[in-house]
């Protein structure tokens, strides 16, 4: 129990001064992935079905390649904008904190890994 | 977590059943949310049952009619009664709205009433609003002005003028607000479409000078950017107001002066 006035609960700690950023961010992907994402199930559609040594030298190609990679951060960039969001909408105090942590770690892990393979296949 | 259930001391139960109306032929059901602080029991829903040929329009015509003539302890706020003061704001059939401009003929079968969703409840169909008119006066919701005050009056063209349309109308009956989703998980801090409806009611208005501290008290992940677009708001406003739309252009602002 907390004698705190009605507004002084509505203001809390005041604005963070932040949101603009990640919104933007949000749309900035979101309109890049408009292109890119066809662009790459284009790539990915015209490799199916060769040998494992055509796939391999498709995605060897610079332009494959590079759509690939962007298409992969782009992507995993915006989910995880995208979740941070969703968990900052369910999740609570400590919860929260370790869940985007987890969420951003993964992004990275996961573009670090993508890029890695890329780069095994590509150079 | 967020709480997708309710509490076991909220949780919904069977009340009362009140007689049908004698000699009444046009018999209408009214199943009315009931919950008193005093008593110590669970929520309930008891069931009316009113003569239609001898009641009103509306919903606040039928709500009247039961505490009036059946059940003086039913409990709810109105005031005006022609959708201006936004007092009667409940849900009915599962829609946020002002009892006193909804009429009876919109609703198909049995009439369920509840308050508004997601709030505490004072009691019966009366949601504490404090937090929310508190959300409300942290917007700023007067003319601020820098520049010494003129001797008549701020001018403002018919052009500006007509920028308030749309905004200027709503009646803070909270409909919008507790029809958000985001407002119900984070509506500690979440200002909601009301609250950001009348922020926009000021930034947009040219006679006000304190557009960037007005954007900068809502530059905030949880105060503005909690609006999923969802859009229940704009459907459920019982005015035709848009405040999505609102929501809309303050993100446009914020985006405008940061890039």
């Amino acid at each position: 129990m907390r004698y705190l006035t009605a507004r002084k609960r509505a203001v809390g700690k005041g604005a963070a001064g932040t949101g603009t950023e990640h919104h933007w961010y949000m749309q900035v992907s979101a309109v890049a992935l408009a292109f890119l994402v066809p662009a790459f199930i284009y790539i990915v559609g015209s490799a199916i079905g060769g040998t494992q040594e055509e796939v391999l030298a498709t995605f060897a190609r610079p332009l494959p390649a590079i759509l690939t990679g962007l298409t992969l951060f782009a992507g995993v960039m915006h989910f995880n904008k995208g979740a941070q969001m969703m968990i900052e909408d369910y999740a609570r105090g400590s919860m929260r904190k370790a869940l985007i942590m987890f969420v951003i770690g993964l992004s990275y892990a996961t573009i670090a890994t993508g890029v890695f393979a890329l780069a095994k296949i590509a150079l | 977590m967020v709480e997708f259930a309710l509490p076991k001391n909220s949780k919904i139960t069977t009340g009362k059943t009140w007689p049908k109306p004698e000699g009444a032929t046009n018999v209408r059901k009214f199943k009315i949310y009931r919950w008193n602080p005093d008593d110590g029991k669970n929520p309930q829903v008891d069931t009316y049952f009113l003569d239609m040929d001898k009641c009103g329009p509306m919903i606040l015509d039928a709500l009247i009619k039961i505490k009036n003539e059946i059940d003086p302890t039913l409990t709810f706020r109105r005031s005006c009664r022609e959708g201006i003061c936004g007092s009667c704001a409940m849900n009915v059939d599962g829609i946020n709205t002002l009892a006193c401009i909804y009429g009876l003929d919109e609703i198909k079968g049995d009439v369920k009433i509840y308050p508004l969703p997601h709030m505490p409840v004072v009691k019966d169909l009366i949601p504490d609003l404090t937090h929310f008119y508190a959300q409300h006066a942290s917007i700023m919701p007067w003319l601020e002005t820098k520049t010494n005050a003129p001797a008549k009056e701020w001018r403002q063209s018919i052009e500006d003028r007509k920028k308030l349309d749309g905004l200027y109308e709503c009646v803070m009956c909270a409909s919008c607000s507790t029809s958000c989703p985001s407002y119900w998980w984070n509506g500690d801090k979440y200002l909601g479409p009301a609250a950001l409806l009348h922020a926009y009611r000021w930034i947009i208005d040219s006679r006000d000078e304190a557009t960037p501290e007005r954007l900068d008290q809502l530059e905030d992940p949880f105060k503005l950017y909690r609006c999923h677009t969802i859009m229940n708001c704009t459907k459920t406003c019982p005015k035709g107001l848009n405040p999505a739309e609102a929501i809309a252009h303050i993100k446009h602002m914020m985006v405008d002066r940061a890039v």
